[in-house]
Formats: structure tokens, sequence, C-alpha cells
């Protein structure tokens, strides 16, 4: 008998499938149940066959050495699925509707009337300093208003039980392919559960994500042409890119296939010549998307890809310039920014979080750094922070002459309690610290990731759950508890 | 099909094709010494003429003895044609499109390549060069049998065969080039019995013995070695089987018609030769146009397509 739940350990935290000793929440009961009868060989070979089906489906992340040039890593996967009720991630996915709604409001109200600058809801100076605004797109209007077509929200829960946004992607947020995958080695591996379970499906995305790619179309045409720019196959989320163009049946495309003509459309390179791209779905920084606009040394975009979609001639998603929202700063602003364009309450809470702008907030950020996680505005990936109680006191005091230097770029949040999870350790279940990333696709309409992704921290006691820092994932099950 | 896909998939055969094809010749060189007699010095130089890679050689070794040739034909990473960098070439493209090729094939060229780099070094004593080099040739065999059993017969397949052939020709062509001039110029009466085992080398680094004592039923003798290997449309590796295919592959291609027509052109002339008439002088000439003609239609294929 390999996992006894009576050992299991939830601390002072609240854990997704557990509720104390050997009481597991209603929806993981038989979870839990199937697990306490595997056997310490059973485990090993649902281990197995879960790596084995992860090297051969090639799922990979990619990280790039000098020594080696570049590596294909798979990303460690926990076999014992994250489970939500259904009722729950309801409420949760109105929330995130509500959240882009409003953010989608917001960029495009910032690149034209500025009404929420002029109401001083925001502040001025904020975009001002912002790394992320474009004046190039001062006066676009995209279809549909829609500058986020896809986005990715971090969500963490509390010890309390309750449901936060962490942060949104609103760049080019990766990791829906995992999400992807994971389940299929899941229904490789236990196929069985899945019989047991009311467990809702998630491979619609890429059927959706083409969908809302075809709106974004200038022509009127049965078939636009759809491609997925990346910046190759040195890329982290490479895998990803080839990955949603091989499910969409889109071509995968560099800057270099890419041409824009004298009159502002793009074409891209083929045998039989120059062929009309329509939409263009980008996984490049804005920074180097056109160097006849942006970095004039990127060799990975395209020239004059601003002026044809300017021109109305190309639809990009996500739109140059979403990434203005994808701030930490402005972060703390959202439940102002839902108020003020939809007039309603924010469904799901934001972290509290202090700006190191305003002085008061500051001062009491650096009275309290070491209880503290400290952010850059403008970084991803876990770069640049400080995690308060982790840390030496050599980089808290870094982080204070950082702070004093360039206030506006630094936002605190009080260090949170990260809800955890069972995660296999050798043949013992202990908790690890996760959080989890839906992605939610705006066009005409707003859909949301059944679930999304759950990254888990495998070191103990660890809440960085970055791929590039020694995360991995968890299948996420939404199921339907309704007449259990 | 994207332009930047279509070149990568063609070189990734080309790198292959010109892998397995160097690897044979070293098998078939170091099976031609065993047979000749100890005062005929036939020696690796050749092997470097072939490939005409003389003066990167020159730069890195003083004198073309077998280890060194070897060496720098195989393993080592200074020569650009050598085996392990034509693998990790094709390698590298691979990996770019590897979406577009089946997965099972990609896993074998990386693998071909993990091995050459870990097994290479065997290479260099006679006792194991057989069988490294016979790997190589056998797996690059598996790749071309499993992109034939598995991809599609679209533009992606069209480049590819037109990269293997226009590769094994251009292969071919230096065989028969370098070997005829330097097939031992001044041999005395005694050693002429070895001529023929000279040319029956040449055979067989082609893999051409056996199809030629099919196909030809006569004693072996230069002129109809010639002939086989040039104009032969039945032998997969002779230069003409080669055009033909070419000229298939450009007829499944947009916009080929000027192409095709080059391609025609060389085969014309091919098959005009009469190699019984063939004086060694004018055998090099015909091949200088015939690497020309190869190297012109690979020029145009480039501006047309990538």
């Amino acid at each position: 008998m390999a996992i006894r739940w009576g050992n299991y350990r939830t601390g002072d935290f609240y854990d997704e499938l557990i509720r104390a000793a050997n009481k597991p929440r209603p929806a993981a009961e038989q979870i839990c149940k199937y697990l306490r009868n595997l056997s310490d060989k059973e485990l090993e070979e649902y281990k197995t066959a879960a790596s084995t089906a992860i090297h051969v489906m090639g799922i990979t992340f990619t990280v790039y050495s000098e020594e080696e040039g570049s590596i294909d890593r798979a990303w460690p996967f926990d076999i014992i699925p994250r489970i939500i009720d259904k009722k729950e991630w309801l409420e949760v996915e109105k929330g995130l509707k509500q959240r882009v709604k409003a953010l989608n409001m917001f960029i495009d109200d910032l690149y034209n009337e500025q009404r929420i600058l002029e109401a001083g809801i925001v502040p001025r100076s904020l975009l001002d300093a912002s790394k992320n605004f474009l004046p190039e797109c001062m006066g676009v209007k995209p279809k549909n208003g829609v500058w986020a077509h896809i986005c990715g929200s971090d969500l963490v829960r509390d010890q309390h039980g309750t449901v936060y946004v962490l942060e949104d992607n609103l760049r080019v947020p990766s990791g829906v392919s995992y999400m992807l995958e994971n389940r299929h080695v899941m229904k490789r591996v236990f196929p069985d559960m899945f019989e047991q379970y009311n467990i809702l499906p998630v491979d619609d995305y890429p059927s959706q994500l083409y969908d809302m790619l075809c709106q974004l179309s200038p022509r009127d045409i049965e078939q636009p042409e759809i491609v997925v720019l990346t910046p190759g196959i040195y890329n982290s989320a490479y895998f990803e890119h080839a990955y949603l163009a091989q499910q969409m049946g889109a071509e995968l495309v560099v800057g270099s296939d890419l041409v824009v003509d004298d009159e502002d459309k793009v074409y891209m390179r083929t045998v039989d010549g120059l062929s009309r791209v329509d939409v263009i779905y980008r996984r490049i920084d804005d920074a180097f998307l056109d160097p006849e606009a942006f970095r004039e040394d990127s060799m990975l975009g395209v020239p004059g890809l601003m002026r044809a979609w300017k021109a109305g001639n190309v639809g990009l998603a996500n739109a140059p310039g979403a990434g203005v929202a994808d701030d930490k700063v402005v972060y703390a602003f959202v439940p102002e920014i839902i108020k003020f364009y939809l007039d309603e309450e924010p469904l799901l809470p934001n972290v509290p979080t202090y700006k190191c702008v305003n002085k008061d907030e500051r001062d009491y950020v650096i009275e309290n750094i070491d209880k503290m996680v400290v952010k850059p505005a403008n970084e991803s990936g876990g770069y640049g922070m400080l995690i308060g109680p982790h840390s030496t006191k050599a980089e808290r005091e870094k982080f204070v002459r950082l702070i004093r230097r360039d206030p506006r770029n630094y936002v605190a949040q009080p260090m949170l309690l990260l809800s955890t999870a069972p995660t296999i350790v050798g043949t013992k279940a202990e908790a690890r610290h996760l959080d989890l990333r839906p992605f939610i696709l705006s066009g005409e309409d707003i859909k949301v990731t059944t679930g999304g992704l759950t990254r888990v921290a495998m070191r103990k006691g660890s809440t960085v759950v970055n791929s590039s820092q020694g995360g991995g994932s968890k299948d996420t099950w939404i199921v339907d508890m309704e007449g259990e | 099909m994207l332009s930047r896909v279509a070149n990568h998939i063609y070189w990734m055969e080309r790198y292959l094709e010109r892998a397995e094809n160097t690897a044979r010749l070293i098998q078939v060189n170091t099976h031609l010494l065993l047979d000749l007699p100890r005062d005929v010095t036939l020696g690796w130089e050749p092997i470097i003429d072939m490939l005409s890679f003389r003066d990167t050689f020159y730069e890195n070794y003083k004198e073309a003895d077998e280890r060194s040739v070897i060496k720098f034909m195989v393993t080592d990473t200074a020569n650009p044609g050598s085996i392990i960098n034509c693998l990790a070439f094709a390698r590298e493209n691979a990996r770019i499109i590897r979406e577009i090729i089946p997965s099972e094939a990609w896993e074998h060229i990386n693998n071909l390549h993990l091995t050459a780099k870990a097994d290479g070094q065997s290479v260099l004593t006679r006792r194991h060069r057989f069988d490294c080099l016979n790997k190589i040739i056998v797996a690059n065999q598996t790749i071309t049998g499993l992109l034939g059993g598995t991809m599609l017969r679209g533009e992606g397949y069209a480049f590819l065969r037109l990269g293997r052939h226009l590769e094994r020709a251009d292969m071919t062509s230096r065989i028969i080039d370098v070997r005829s001039a330097s097939l031992l110029p001044d041999l005395s009466p005694e050693h002429s019995a070895f001529e023929n085992i000279q040319w029956m080398g040449v055979l067989k680094s082609l893999t051409a013995y056996q199809m030629y004592r099919q196909e030809m039923r006569i004693r072996i003798n230069r002129s109809d070695v010639l002939e086989f290997l040039l104009t032969n449309e039945q032998f997969p590796r002779s230069l003409i089987h080669g055009l033909k295919q070419m000229g298939k592959c450009l007829k499944e291609l947009p916009k080929s018609d000027e192409i095709e027509k080059q391609v025609d052109a060389l085969a014309d002339e091919l098959s005009k030769l009469d190699t019984h008439e063939l004086m060694q002088s004018r055998l090099h000439e015909v091949i200088d146009d015939i690497q020309q003609g190869l190297l012109n239609i690979h020029k145009a294929v480039n501006a047309q397509y990538f």
C-alpha cells in the first residue's frame, strides 16, 4: 500500500484535494480511494507510463545553454490531478470574463480617448513610465475593440480557500499546449478514472482559437490564411507554437517567411510565390515584431508589419501594445478599472498590492520587506523578484535600493500561503504548492478554457511554479458533481 | 508550402545522401586497397579530390595517409563535408521541420547523428571501420524507407527526392571523374589485370556491381562500366536515372518549366554519348559539363523556390 492519506500533512495551507488527515474533499474522494489501493509497484508503473507517454508524444520545452546549444526537456508531470468542482469553476469563469472584458476596454481606451486618465482613476504618470505602452498604437481601433485576444491569468488560492488573480498575461501567454497534452497523457495512463468521473473535456481550445483568429481576417473569405509566427526553434515555447499550428492546420512561420509589400499587405514566401496572409497569431514580443517600428536589430520580426496592421490589412493577435495592461502596477488598479468600465464589483479579487510609487505604500513595503513578495513591473517567468521570507539580508538590501531608485517599477504583495495538492514524491504523496493558469479567448464573445494549466512547484516548500525555474504541472479536472 | 520549409527538406536529404555516399566511398576504398599488390600505391588522396577538399585537407594535415584521410572525412568537424558534419547539418535541418516530417524519421535522424558522434572514433581502425560505416549506411536507408513509407506525396516529398537525386548524381559524377583519372595511369603489363579490379571498385562504391552483372552480363571493362553508370536508365544510381527522377520531381512542382528544360537538355546530352569512343580527356570534359549542369540546376531551383 503506497499512499496512506492518514499520513498526508496539509500544514497551514489549503489543500485542493484533502480537507484534513484522511478526509478528502467530496470531489476528490474517488481518486484518493483509487490511489490508496495502488501498490508501490503499480504506482511506479503509472509514473513510468506517464513519462513514456510524454517522451513519445514529444512534449518538451527548450532550454538554451551556451555549451550544449538547445536542449529539449520534458516538463515534470505529476500524475495526481488537481480537481475543481464545476460549481466553483463556473464562478471563477464569470470572474475571468468580467476581468478580461474590462482589461480590453481599458487598453482600447488608453490608445484612444483615454477617458480613465481624464477621470483621474488611473494616474497619467503610470502610462508615461510604462515600458509596454506603444505610442505607435494611438488611434488604432482593432475589431470588436479587443487587443488581448488571448489572455493567461494566473490564479492562486490562499489558506482560507479564497481564489485570487495573481497576474494577467496579455502579451504572449504560453502553456496552453501543456494543458491539452496533460489531458492526453492522463487519458492514456488512467482511462478507468475517466469512466468514474464526469470530467469536462478541454480539447476544444484549438478550434476555438482558430475561430477567434478567423474573426480577425481583414478579408471576408471562406478560409482566411492564418499563420503562427514563432521566434524559432530556440524559443522555450517552440513546442507550443508548433503544436498549436499543427492543431489548427495553420502554417508555422518565422519572420523571414513573411514580407510586407508597398501596399501594406502581408505575404508569405511559398514555393509557388507570394501568398497573402490574413491573420498572424504572433508569439514574438512587441519589441521584436517589426524592425521598422521598434527594435531595428530584430532578426525575428517582419519589417512593415505595423504599417500593415494599422492599415487594417492583417489581423494580429495579440494586438501590439496590449501589454500595457500586463504590468504589475496596472494590475493593482484592476478593481478600479472593472468598476469604471463595467460599473460592476470585481467577482475575482486581486491579491492586495502595494504600489511603491506611492510614498506611504513604499515606506510600508520597505519596512516589512521580509514579509513581502516584491515584483518588478515588467518581468515574467519569475525573474527579478524577491521572496521576502526566503531571502537573505543582502538580497533584501539590494531590493530596497532598487525600489528607491525606481519606485514606479515595483509593487509588493504580502506573502500568500499558496494552496497545495498531493504530489507524488518517490512512492509517497506530499503537499506541493500550485497555481492555475486558465486561458481566456476574446473575440466576438469571450471563452474560457475548462480549468487551465496547473503548475506545481516540485521542490518542497517552494512557491515558484515557472517551468524555467523547476516547476512541473498536473492535469486539471473540472468535475461535474451534480447528482453524485 | 513555405519556401523555407522546402529548402530545409531539400538540404536535409542532400546531407543525408552525402553522408551515405561518403561512407560507401570509404568503405570501398578500404576494401580495394586490400586487393591491390603491395607495390601499387593507390592511396587515399583521390578521395579528398573527389569531394574537392584538397585545400582544407592540407591546411589541417601533412600527409594524405589512411588515418588522416579517414579522420578528415568521417569525424573531423573542421571539414564541412565530413560525415559527422553532414549528419549534424541534416539533423539541424530536420529539427527545424520536425513537425513536417514523420516523427519517427526525426527520431532516426537524431539518433543517427548521436550514434555517429559517439562511435565515430572506431572508424580509424580497419577492423571496426566496416561496422561503423555500415551502421551509417543502413540507418540512412532506414530513414529513406521511413520517409518513403509515410510522407505525404506533396510538394515536400518532391523536394526531398529532388535533393536526393541531385546529390546522388553529383557524387556519381565525381567518383567516375576522379577514379578514371587516377586509375593507375602507368600500369606495367603485369599489373594491367588490376585495372578491372579498380573498375570493380568504382562499381562497388556505387553499389552497382551486382546490378551491373545482372544487366550487362559481360566482364568488367571501362567502357561498359561507364555506359552503365552514365546512361543506364534502369540503375537507380546512374546519372541518367538521377536526371530523369529530377525531371519527375520538378513536374510535381509549380512553375518548373524552365528548370525541367535544363534537366532534359542535360539528359539528352548524356544519352547521346558513346562510351566506347570516349577517351579519357574527353570523358573529363563531359563530366565537367555534367557537374556544371547539376550546379546550374541547383542554382535554378534555389532561385525559383527558396
